[in-house]
């Protein structure tokens, strides 16, 4: 027999409402092992470890703790225990220092000296480079997950749960998370590791459990199976590759900003500066960077929800002047959007397909018949955007609502091809969808390039970028990089200036 | 423990439901009201909610008393689907009817009944006008239109008392705060019907009210314009996306909802009263509140809804007449009738259990 293991769940399950979150899953982690969890977005991995946490209790199944059943009544006992977690969206207090936000999560009373000075010591011992005194306010995204990591190691934890970790961080600060999460095991923590790129999986984990649609699908050795077999598992059915056909990219610019510039509207708000780029004839040009970095913002100024003209130098698709244009008023003349939230943003969630296709064309002539909305037309559109996307739906007009996050964003994203856009202006196309509608959405971005519009990505997913831009730039701290060609471009070069480096103008 | 779950989706039927489970429940709650205050229930009862519908000029009689109410809700359902929240019907009722008395005041020898056309237009003219005052401030300076709009129905009753007691006061009404009576052409005729006649004191303020309520249903689910309403109050971040101004529907939709409280002003006036007094609205302006929710905010359902209210109402004169059941257990019974609403709100949209699962 082997040795007991750390950490073990046996038949966890959990429901909410007519909803099976995680059904009967199995897992078992030992000291000093780097353990992946895997899965698609609903796939059930949060609910998994919120549960190991002790913030949402199983309604079914046993947690073993170091051979010993134990039930997790809240975060207090799993810490009490030494169960650890650094959460994807933590929340820290931005007026306070970083000593003074640890104290705050503290279970234990100590005084800000003794905390500062351990706090300075594990930074070291760690090759964690945080000043104790520093105000939260004035950390990147990066530095603030390094304070919760501390805020973790500080309780000398026997089991750390890292869910997504990398999502806020540049490649070299992934790099420098993986030293330390490597030093960790060696120390015998062990540690789940919940994310769904695979690369990182492979660089990092030795084992791997995968969940789908709540249940536990296998536990694998993921040093010897490849990426492909890996992300099959995790979707159930076999995947192609999409890949980028090297399409002609004309020379006549169809897009222009310039000297673009938006003030904050509060306090964590980001300024955006002097933004200048164009778009040409088949183009994609993707913009990478981490989320905060004034991607909200410049996504609302070139919709037009936010407009200035005396803060824009210039903004024009063709001859048009688009400045003081309405959202609406810019599509008519030939750029379509796509927010990011597909949730009371790009899309109404309780509201039927139908209206959701009519927010984007209402002002189209054909869209009113003396007055009243023309149902049948509405109702045309909108089957052939559900047969053209493969949006699959429970009923012929259902509440955007019913649809899975996937299927929602094919709908969004047809509605907006099938407008024929001549400049599409895109944020994270693919978040937080299944790895099937990312396919689609991709592909369904590549073939209207290869029509001739001019494409603006903004992602946060590298590998996005990657896979399908032609030229690429980086958004930081409100600063839009210059453009690159994909060919000069290597994921290091675009994590310097992601992490806020001045590359030389191309 | 009690939990609330959301329901992942919720059938078609409990939407209807719940209305009419609120309205029975609040009927039993007040059969027993009823009893502890010592009356004979199920009589208390019958009086109350069913011998208003016992003869004919009495159903006519609910429709008249159902008309400012369904004029009021149906403008209420716009500001309320666009998550704009006008409490001030009351005030834009009164300066409806004050606009409305202006016109009828300064052609004392009016014969047309065109003047009747004009005191409506004066009455909704004056009506958005008041209710503009909250949608500006919201609009311009982030103000909570819920508060300056019921602090402007004050005003407008303290106007319309100063009005009639002073620049407007009819001389010769012996120092009784009173308008001089309107010119006959500037009242509202009864309604005349084939074989029947006259019948209670319906009016043809009644068939206008059901019109508006059936042209706002057709705007609300059939138009640009209403589609904008409700996109906006589902989702505003969406309907802004949409390209449509946030501030050109608030705007909309308070000064839409001021125009026809006006307008009920001006019709109570002018087919009920026939001169302006300092009170001129039972509270219309407030109950028509507790309508747009009964009506699920559904313009047609309004006029129903509208019909149910005014039955409490009439209910409540019967009761009070014929067993001395104090007025004041009406107004128990529209709150009532809107906490009923209000919980089965939350149970159409929320499961509820009880207890805990281990």
């Amino acid at each position: 027999m082997s040795v007991t293991p750390l950490f073990e769940a046996k038949a966890i399950s959990k429901r909410f409402g007519d909803f099976t979150a995680n059904d009967k899953v199995d897992f078992a982690i030992n000291p000093g092992e780097i353990h992946a969890l895997l899965g698609e977005n609903g796939a059930g991995k949060s609910t998994f470890v919120k549960m190991v946490y002790g913030v949402l209790q199983p309604d079914d199944g046993q947690f073993y703790f170091q051979g010993q059943p134990v039930s997790l009544s809240g975060p207090q006992a799993a810490r009490a225990m030494g169960i650890g977690m650094v959460f994807q969206h933590f929340s820290q207090f931005e007026a306070l220092s970083v000593a003074e936000n640890i104290q705050l999560a503290m279970d234990q009373n100590e005084s800000l000296e003794a905390l500062s000075r351990r706090i300075e010591s594990l930074s070291q011992a760690y090759g964690i480079p945080i000043a104790a005194d520093k105000l939260v306010a004035d950390l990147s995204v990066g530095e603030q997950q390094r304070v919760e990591i501390l805020r973790c190691l500080l309780q000398s934890p026997k089991l750390l749960i890292m869910d997504e970790p990398t999502s806020v961080l540049t490649p070299q600060e992934t790099e420098q998370l993986f030293t330390v999460i490597r030093q960790l095991a060696d120390e015998g923590c062990a540690i789940l590791f919940i994310s769904h790129k695979l690369d990182e999986i492979k660089a990092l984990c030795k084992q791997a459990t995968i969940l789908r649609g709540g249940k536990k699908i296998d536990t694998l050795d993921s040093e010897t199976h490849s990426k492909h077999q890996i992300a099959e598992m995790m979707v159930g059915t076999s995947i192609s590759a999409i890949t980028r056909k090297a399409g002609a990219i004309g020379t006549k610019s169809l897009f222009e900003a310039k000297g673009l510039s938006r003030p904050a509207d509060g306090p964590f708000d980001i300024t955006l500066s002097d933004i200048s780029f164009s778009l040409y004839e088949g183009q994609i040009l993707g913009i990478a960077g981490i989320s905060g970095n004034g991607q909200d913002e410049l996504m609302g100024a070139l919709t037009g929800e936010w407009r200035d003209p005396s803060l824009i130098a210039h903004l024009s698709i063709g001859t048009d002047d688009l400045r003081t244009l309405s959202p609406e008023e810019r599509r008519r003349k030939g750029v379509g959007f796509i927010p990011e939230d597909r949730n009371g943003h790009a899309a109404v969630p309780s509201m039927r397909l139908t209206e959701n296709s009519l927010m984007t064309s209402h002002s189209a002539p054909e869209m009113t018949k003396k007055g009243l909305i023309a149902d049948d037309v509405l109702a045309d559109k909108t089957r052939q955007i559900i047969a053209d996307y493969d949006v699959r739906t429970p009923e012929a007009n259902p509440l955007a609502s019913s649809l899975s996050g996937g299927n929602l964003q094919k709908f969004v994203v047809g509605r907006e091809i099938a407008r024929a856009p001549k400049v599409l202006i895109v944020s994270q196309p693919t978040w937080g969808v299944d790895i099937g509608a990312a396919q689609l959405i991709r592909s369904a971005l590549l073939s209207l390039a290869q029509q001739g519009s001019a494409i603006f990505m903004i992602s946060q997913d590298l590998e996005e970028i990657f896979a399908i831009s032609s030229h690429i730039a980086v958004l930081h701290d409100g600063h839009l990089s210059a453009t690159y060609e994909l060919e000069e471009m290597t994921p290091e070069k675009v994590g310097l200036l992601m992490g806020g480096a001045q590359g030389e103008r191309a | 423990m009690i939990t609330l779950e959301k329901r992942t989706s919720v059938p078609q039927w409990l939407r209807y439901a719940t209305p009419l489970l609120a309205i029975g429940v609040t009927i039993l709650l007040g059969g027993v009201i009823f009893a502890v205050l010592g009356y004979d229930a199920p009589k208390a009862l019958s009086v109350f909610f069913l011998s208003p519908l016992s003869r004919a000029d009495q159903i006519a009689d609910l429709f008249v008393k159902a008309c400012p109410l369904i004029i009021i809700g149906t403008g209420l359902v716009f500001c309320y689907r666009a998550n704009i929240w006008n409490i001030g019907a009351e005030g834009q009722l009164v300066l409806g009817a004050l606009g409305a008395g202006w016109v009828a005041l300064s052609f004392p020898d009016a014969t047309s009944y065109s003047i009747l056309i004009l005191m409506a237009l004066a009455a909704m003219a004056a009506g958005a006008l008041w209710a503009l005052i909250p949608a500006f401030l919201r609009v311009r300076f982030s103000t909570n239109e819920i508060l300056v709009s019921l602090m402007l129905t004050y005003v407008a009753s303290l106007l319309i008392d100063w009005l009639v007691r002073g620049p407007w006061r009819d001389p010769m009404s012996f120092g009784f705060p009173l308008t001089p009576l309107y010119a006959d052409a500037a009242l509202i005729p009864p309604m005349i019907l084939p074989v029947v006649g006259r019948i209670g004191q319906l009016h043809w303020g009644v068939p206008l009210a059901l019109l508006i309520a059936v042209i706002a249903g057709i705007i609300m689910r059939r138009t640009l314009a209403g589609y904008q309403v409700r996109l906006f109050g589902e989702a505003p971040r969406a309907a802004k996306f949409a390209g449509f101004s946030p501030s050109k529907v608030t705007i909309g939709v308070m000064m839409v909802s001021g125009a026809l409280a006006g307008l009920a002003g001006a019709v109570e006036v002018s087919a009920n009263i026939g001169q302006l007094q300092p009170n001129i609205s039972f509270g219309f302006g407030f109950t028509a509140i507790i309508v747009a929710f009964l009506a699920r905010l559904n313009p047609m359902a309004v006029i129903l809804a509208g019909l149910v209210v005014a039955l409490a109402e009439l209910g409540g004169d019967a009761a009070q007449i014929s067993l001395g059941v104090p007025k004041v257990v009406t107004g128990l019974f529209k709150g009532l009738l809107l906490f009923m609403l209000l919980a089965g709100e939350t149970w159409t949209n929320f499961k509820i259990s009880v207890g805990r699962k281990s």
